[in-house]
């Protein structure tokens, strides 16, 4: 067992930051591609052309009935059976992460478009806007803008999930502190060490979504 | 230039529109009212199509609304409509609600469609008002805005869906004077409103609804004056008394 001094932590800090970043860009990625997915799932969720909306629910369903953790595997193991070649784990987890947060982005979107007077959709359509155009232009700002509070906490939870490419092998910050314990003997320090990370990041997020709600009355 | 030719419409199992026609000169006044629950807004949203009907045709300027075929949004872009409760967007500011249309549906250039903004903010006397957002402005100033907001894609035709019935009383005049203005140059109007002082001053026709019928369609003097059905004769009773 290594002792955990400051000249320790040092020479571990290269690891650490280097999963660290592997956090921030598995959890910006998929945030990204899940909210486009689920605003797209969101638009046909509520389409009148019944077979579309029942195929978008059925989707939506679906995923929110299984784990996170299965899909990541169904996709490590299958998506290279189906390319016929492995295609790592950071790929894998990105479209199982993607998936899935495609379906609960969906519901948030869901309410957020609810959230917009009706009177908006006829307003644009009655301007002469097609709707598509109304659809971006006038409802999606200020659904966006209604939901922001439920997005930003979704991400964090999304933060917090992303430790779970720990199954496929992709180095990402728990991953690394993990390794690095293994490796040092050191596995209790590191582990706490970590869950301080993970609390201070997430409880200052989560501080900053309360104060934007109170300051915009969202 | 806009005819209604045997309409009927169902919400459901509950019929809204009961074989309803009637006609609009361009140019026009039509002022449509009666009773709540009416049909009266329904008949109009019906004539830009943003409400389907299952019944009859509507035809405005030579275009059949409810056709398979009819590109919707082109016929809208000449329809001018203002709402009971504005909508004006309300993450814009009122020069961006203006310009909106007229750049997306009309594909006119930025400078263009503010240029004609300020002018239409100027006729409705909303021009210092141009860089706020809606939120900031009292309802009969959203409304001004909202008439500037219909204008500024130089319609062939107006509606408005109650367009007072959300004001304060102190602000109705602000409205219906643009209204009145507008009137005056030769704009064809299609208005339902409970306003029967600004019927009477303005309007060539008087529409009266009832339970999803047209019940009168006359003359404005006719209408005041010899309304012919009972139905007609308590509603003006009940509306003129005070």
């Amino acid at each position: 067992m290594t002792h955990f001094t400051l000249h320790y932590f040092i020479g571990i800090l290269p690891l650490l930051l280097d999963g660290m970043v592997v956090t921030v860009e598995l959890t910006a990625a998929s945030l990204a591609g899940g909210l486009l997915l689920g605003i797209i799932l969101a638009v046909l969720r509520i389409s009148r052309f019944r077979p579309v909306a029942i195929a978008a629910a059925f989707y939506v369903n679906l995923l929110r009935s299984l784990p996170l953790l299965l899909l990541i595997f169904w996709f490590y193991f299958l998506v290279p059976l189906l390319v016929g070649r492995p295609v790592g784990g950071m790929t894998s987890a990105l479209i199982g992460f993607i998936l899935f947060e495609g379906a609960y982005f969906c519901e948030i979107v869901r309410a957020g478009l609810q959230s917009v007077r009706r009177g908006q959709v006829l307003a644009g359509l009655a301007s002469g806007l097609t709707y598509p155009q109304t659809m971006r232009r006038i409802i999606l700002p200020q659904a966006l803008r209604n939901m922001l509070p439920v997005l930003l906490t979704e991400a964090i939870n999304l933060f917090k999930s992303t430790a779970l490419v720990y199954v496929v092998g992709v180095r990402d910050f728990l991953t690394a502190a993990s390794i690095i314990g293994t490796r040092d003997n050191n596995l209790v320090p590191l582990y706490l060490l970590a869950a301080v990370v993970y609390f201070v990041l997430c409880l200052t997020a989560s501080l900053s979504v309360g104060r934007l709600r109170r300051s915009y009355a969202l | 230039m806009i005819s209604v030719e045997n309409v009927s419409k169902w919400y459901g199992d509950a019929q809204v529109l009961k074989d309803t026609s009637t006609n609009v000169a361009r140019g026009e006044i039509v002022v449509v009212c009666g009773p709540s629950g009416s049909g009266k807004s329904t008949l109009i949203k019906c004539i830009n199509g943003l409400e389907p009907i299952q019944q009859g045709r509507i035809v405005v300027d030579g275009i059949s609304v409810a056709d398979r075929g009819t590109n919707l949004p082109k016929l809208r872009a000449r329809i001018g409509m203002v709402f009971q409760s504005f909508e004006l967007y309300p993450h814009m500011t009122v020069t961006q609600n203006i310009i909106l249309a007229p750049m997306k549906a009309l594909k006119r250039r930025r400078s263009e469609a503010v240029a004609r903004a300020y002018t239409l903010l100027e006729r409705v006397g909303m021009r210092e008002h141009a860089d706020r957002y809606p939120a900031n402005l009292s309802g009969g100033q959203q409304q001004r805005v909202a008439i500037a907001r219909a204008l500024a894609m130089d319609p062939i035709a107006m509606l408005f869906d109650e367009p007072t019935s959300a004001l304060d009383p102190e602000m109705i005049n602000e409205v219906l004077d643009v209204m009145t203005t507008l009137a005056q140059d030769g704009m064809t109007m299609i208005v339902v409103t409970h306003e029967m002082g600004f019927a009477r001053r303005v309007a060539d026709r008087v529409v009266f609804m009832d339970q999803g019928r047209i019940v009168e369609d006359s003359d404005k003097q006719a209408f005041f004056d010899r309304p012919q059905s009972d139905r007609a004769r308590l509603f003006l009773s009940k509306i003129l008394k005070h």
